[in-house]
């Protein structure tokens, strides 16, 4: 596997300990655009309903046993051996985290 | 002439005209994906008809047409298949096939089409009349375990050919006799095929990879000799930059000798020699390709990206594969349809929520129009090529 990167556990309990508050909250505008990129980006592979497709079903249902800082560490640096990639570079963790708790639906924005 | 006979005159040319047939061969559809919509609109003189509306999650939708081009089959993400009526402009048939599907193909006789499937992995055959299930093909690997179905294509004698991506394998079904497909399989092929095309003839299948770098090759007219790996190692050890949209190998463009492929997390078209299946060259282009598509003549290549660069397209003159010139036709450029002969291209900019349509003689806009979060672009000249 030419495509290999840090385990994702080992990128996890690392970004567990890196974010807090590295990053201000996105501001409503951005959070705005993190929602189109989440519906319309993340939707080209995930299901423009979170359903699934080539990768996995983001559901709130799927997502909630499942902490918000491991889907961020998995935003933030992909997961290995799938098409799924390091967004870091385009989102900070502040962006990304608002993401995660987008997705299992514990933000305000719907 | 008297204004009542103008009146009347004037009345019956309209009726003439609401009844007058409209021919099918410069129409084509626009999906408006967050909305499961199409535009259904002409390119004679670019405009929109109507809308159709009603087709589901279309988040990743392809479209293909009937032999007579009045009808358009959409491959939904849902798992939806719609047979649409571009003339009536409504939903002809419609059933929901599967709960997660990629895209599908249309046979050589026009009288099947094909679905491929994610969840439940496999392939469904349909009446292209009726749309009643005529094959169904669970997509169970070598490994023992259903895998997705990606990368589906019709060649001729009503053979299509399909990759496994969870379990690197590709499978060709003859559906001569559609109630007994004759399934080959070919195991091992290479790690995560993620999209294949075919060639126009029909023979050549080539499946991309992105687990590895390569490209698997079968030549269905002589399947016996097996899947090839051509463009072995073209990465050549570097780490590949992120994937932020999976490239499309959709169509096949290829000129001569050559065929142009993008690249899997590079900044490069790829140009293969079809008669060594060897490499003959790279272009450098602005981002990762997504579609690296020639112009019907084969003498333009265009060239759109992933993120970060998906507001711009490149042209490339294929002769001397020197840059044209880098357009920025709007924001997010999902994908781009040339029309039958070429003279015009038809661009879908996502984030600007417009089609624009160039010149590509020369290389500037000479129309657009609104259409909400546009994706994917097909015309009906599709109906008459082999793997579109």
């Amino acid at each position: 596997m030419s495509r290999g990167r840090l385990g994702g556990g080992l990128v996890a309990a690392l970004l567990l300990l890196a974010t807090p508050a590295l990053a201000s909250e996105p501001t409503a505008l951005r959070a705005a655009e993190l929602k189109d990129m989440v519906i319309q980006d993340c939707g080209s592979c995930h299901g423009m309903t979170m359903k699934g497709g080539l990768g996995l079903p983001l559901t709130r249902d799927r997502l909630a046993e499942i902490p918000a800082e491991a889907l961020s560490a998995a935003i933030l640096d992909g997961r290995p051996g799938t098409p799924m990639p390091p967004w870091r570079g385009m989102l900070n963790e502040a962006e990304a985290d608002w993401i995660a708790r987008y997705l299992k639906g514990e933000t305000d924005v719907r | 002439m008297s204004a009542r006979w103008t009146a009347i005159l004037a009345a019956g040319l309209l009726a003439a005209c609401s009844s007058a047939p409209r021919p099918t061969g410069d129409l084509g559809v626009i999906v408006e994906r967050a909305d499961g919509r199409l535009i259904v609109v002409e390119s004679t003189t670019n405009t929109q008809l109507g809308r159709v509306s009603g087709l589901g999650d279309l988040s990743h939708a392809s479209v293909v047409f009937s032999r007579d081009e009045r009808f358009a089959y959409v491959f939904g993400r849902d798992g939806g298949l719609t047979k649409v009526d571009l003339l009536e402009r409504r939903i002809a048939k419609r059933v929901v096939q599967s709960g997660n599907s990629i895209g599908g193909a249309i046979s050589q006789d026009g009288r099947l089409v094909a679905v491929a499937n994610y969840e439940p992995g496999g392939v469904k055959v349909f009446d292209a009349d009726s749309l009643d299930l005529v094959a169904d093909i669970p997509a169970v690997g070598a490994d023992g375990e259903r895998s997705k179905v990606v990368g589906l294509e019709d060649s001729t004698d009503n053979v299509f050919a399909f990759s496994l991506y969870d379990s690197g394998e590709i499978w060709v079904a003859d559906l001569k006799d559609p109630k007994a497909p004759k399934l080959t399989k070919h195991t091992g092929i290479g790690k995560q095929p993620y999209d294949a095309l075919i060639s126009l003839d029909g023979r050549t299948y080539l499946a991309g990879l992105f687990g590895e770098d390569g490209i698997a090759m079968l030549d269905l007219w002589n399947p016996g000799q097996g899947v090839r790996r051509v463009l072995d190692h073209y990465g050549r050890g570097q780490e590949p930059l992120p994937v932020y949209k999976m490239p499309h190998l959709e169509g096949w463009a290829a000129v001569g000798n050559h065929a142009f492929l993008p690249a899997v997390g590079r900044h490069e078209v790829l140009v293969v020699d079809m008669d060594t299946w060897k490499e003959a060259g790279r272009i450098p282009v602005a981002g990762q390709p997504v579609f690296a598509m020639l112009r019907p003549d084969g003498r333009q290549l265009w060239v759109n990206f992933a993120l970060p660069d998906n507001g711009k397209v490149q042209v490339f003159d294929v002769p001397t594969r020197k840059l044209l010139k880098t357009l920025e036709p709007g924001k997010a450029v999902l994908h781009m349809e040339f029309t039958p002969r070429g003279e015009r291209v038809w661009m879908s900019a996502r984030d600007s929520d417009k089609v624009v349509v160039y010149d590509t003689a020369t290389l500037e806009k000479v129309a657009e129009m609104p259409a909400t979060k546009p994706s994917g672009i097909f015309f009906t000249a599709r109906a008459h090529r082999i793997g579109l």
